[in-house]
């Protein structure tokens, strides 16, 4: 069952309404414009596509266009910040911390600059476009950098929550960003915290959890909720835990479910190597070793295709999860 | 003795940069000895524009309160050029000169390249060349958008105008109008891998400015009178930002490096150290640009 504590969008299942996450991301940009006047935004000719023009047209001497120049967008963002701006950075994952990882290294988190860097169209959902540009490797390529915080929210309304504790938070942070409308699970009163990940999904009653827990980030979470809920009426119970906390990753929750579980899984839009699965596996194997079945893109780049049919082929959607739960109660 | 008739003409003021700067170069060479490893021909080369601009009556900075939001910003684009900042920074009163020999050594506040958080006086932690010009780009837009009517100066390399992260950073310069903003290029024609012009030609460099839209002006690199006029100069001109080429050698002031691109990562052992500190006694107050 979804937890109740956490005030989730209840109809999801029987009405379920989509909306982008880009649009969230955008609505909360200009509320963030609002609140903090030292707030401005840098894109890469991509300021539609990212909704960026909401806070342009709102804010447009607080907004810079760069032209398609990312490295030159993480240099200036810099020297924003330097003079106690608060740079959002707009460009596609593919780009940006793609094409700029070692100007994000040296300018931003060397120099202790913060900014918010938000990548959009990351993952398989790019969809039609095809693999150059679905961003598989952006978190691990955030995540090893110091001074920086990494986040993946899993619908609009997480997404604008995201810009605006961005803003407040210490360090710089990175937005994962999908291309895909997705279904909206959470509302305006479901906590989030850069930090913090939370347990969406519950078995109904103790029994029947045959302790295998999910750990699912960004459009897949819907995926993993879908499967949870099938799994539920042929009586096998698991839990899914929305991990939009990839770094830092959210330690008590992450050590408090491997304790409650036999094995885990984690399924992101990404690659295997380096993502979210690894941060996981890097902290529990220190702390709690435990089986761990790595749902993600294996050594390969994507191709095109619809969202959907993508998601299939490389085993992400609801029904290859039913299918890896089945084949680890099998096998234990 | 046309040369010391003319010198006499000089101020006095000129001439005590002058000799300011056969002591900054010894201390490069003090502290690169010490270090063991480290960059001499470029920071040698450059050191008539620092000394132009932080004794030269140019920058706005107080060494007591290096994070004033009214200072000029100085970003160092190459940071290799290490030595010469921090010598320049601690003869300047943001640290004690003592603390120069720990370059390079664990612990110490000066790290091999520059580090923000560690050292008073530095704006950005640099090291690969590249970037500077954007986060300059970036300090003006800010400064002007805070209304702060502060001077940034970028201070880079010949061989950094191969990135093209550099003249992104010059195309957003010129969109913006940006007149506070102020480049100085240490044209000195080497970069590690050799002259310049066989690596990546990058003439005709004033030409390429020009068309980014910038303003260029050109000095002889080690006349100090010359780069303070040059930078006056730029304060005075609005609607662009100013590229200031400065003609150097590379190794200055010590024959068996200057021009030598070998001595552009490469530090004196104990014997060259003896003998480059010998070449700058017998300097001493004479260094002397080209023209003079």
């Amino acid at each position: 069952m979804l937890n109740p504590e956490l005030n989730l969008n209840l109809d999801f299942f029987s009405s379920p309404v989509k909306k982008s996450l880009r649009d969230g991301f955008g609505e909360g940009l200009v509320l963030a414009g609002e609140i903090n006047k030292n707030v401005v935004a840098l894109c890469t000719d991509v300021t539609d596509s990212l909704r960026m023009h909401l806070f342009k047209n709102r804010f447009p001497e607080r907004f810079i266009e760069l032209g398609i120049a990312e490295q030159n967008m993480i240099g200036v963002a810099s020297g924003l910040a330097s003079t106690g701006k608060i740079p959002v950075v707009g460009a596609y994952a593919v780009f940006s911390p793609g094409r700029n990882w070692e100007q994000i290294r040296t300018t931003i988190c060397y120099n202790k600059q913060k900014i918010i860097i938000v990548g959009s169209h990351s993952g398989l959902n790019v969809g039609p476009d095809g693999a150059s540009h679905q961003a598989l490797e952006d978190i691990a390529l955030t995540r090893v950098l110091p001074n920086l915080a990494v986040i993946s929210p899993a619908d609009a309304l997480e997404a604008k929550k995201s810009i605006l504790k961005a803003i407040d938070y210490p360090t710089s942070v990175y937005i994962r960003l999908p291309r895909e409308p997705s279904i909206i699970l959470t509302t305006e009163d479901t906590p989030f915290e850069i930090g913090k990940s939370q347990v969406f999904w519950l078995p109904s009653n103790k029994e029947q959890f045959i302790g295998v827990t999910i750990f699912a980030n960004g459009l897949l979470v819907v995926e993993a909720l879908r499967a949870a809920q099938e799994l539920e009426i042929e009586g096998i119970g698991i839990a899914v835990i929305n991990n939009s906390a990839i770094k830092p990753l959210d330690e008590n929750l992450v050590l408090e479910w491997a304790k409650k579980s036999k094995a885990i899984i984690t399924l992101e839009e990404h690659q295997v190597a380096g993502g979210m699965g690894s941060a996981i596996s890097e902290f529990l194997s220190a702390k709690y070793p435990i089986k761990i079945y790595f749902m993600g893109v294996n050594d390969t780049f994507g191709e095109s295709g619809t969202a959907k049919e993508l998601i299939e082929k490389y085993h992400l959607d609801s029904e290859s999860i039913k299918k890896k739960v089945k084949e680890i109660i099998r096998n234990n | 003795m046309a040369r010391k008739k003319k010198s006499s003409f000089k101020n006095n003021k000129i001439k005590k940069l002058e000799e300011l700067s056969v002591i900054i170069r010894e201390e490069i060479i003090k502290m690169l000895l010490e270090a063991g490893s480290g960059h001499c021909a470029g920071p040698l080369g450059a050191v008539e524009q620092y000394i132009a601009l932080y004794f030269g009556n140019i920058l706005k900075y107080d060494p007591r309160n290096p994070d004033w939001p009214e200072r000029d910003r100085v970003v160092v684009s190459n940071g290799h050029y290490a030595p010469l900042l921090y010598t320049v920074l601690s003869y300047a009163g943001y640290f004690n000169k003592e603390e120069l020999k720990t370059l390079r050594k664990l612990g110490s506040r000066l790290q091999g390249h520059p580090s923000r958080l560690s050292l008073p006086g530095i704006e950005t932690s640099s090291g690969p060349v590249g970037e500077g010009l954007s986060q300059a780009v970036g300090m003006a837009i800010g400064l002007k958008l805070s209304g702060i009517k502060s001077q940034v100066y970028c201070l880079m390399g010949d061989g950094e105008q191969d990135c093209g992260n550099t003249w992104e950073a010059a195309m957003l310069a010129s969109k913006y109008q940006l007149d506070n903003l102020t480049i100085l290029i240490d044209r000195n024609n080497i970069q590690i891998d050799g002259f310049t012009e066989k690596v990546m030609p990058l003439e005709p460099l004033k030409e390429k400015y020009e068309a980014f839209g910038f303003k260029v002006l050109e000095v002889d690199g080690h006349n100090i009178e010359e780069i303070i006029n040059a930078l006056n100069k730029a304060k005075s001109i609005f609607s662009k930002p100013v590229v200031i080429i400065c003609h150097t050698i590379p190794g200055k002031g010590i024959n068996f490096m200057e021009w030598e691109y070998k001595w552009h990562g490469k530090v004196p052992n104990s014997r060259e150290a003896e003998e480059a500190l010998r070449q700058l006694r017998n300097l001493k107050g004479k260094i002397q640009s080209e023209l003079d």
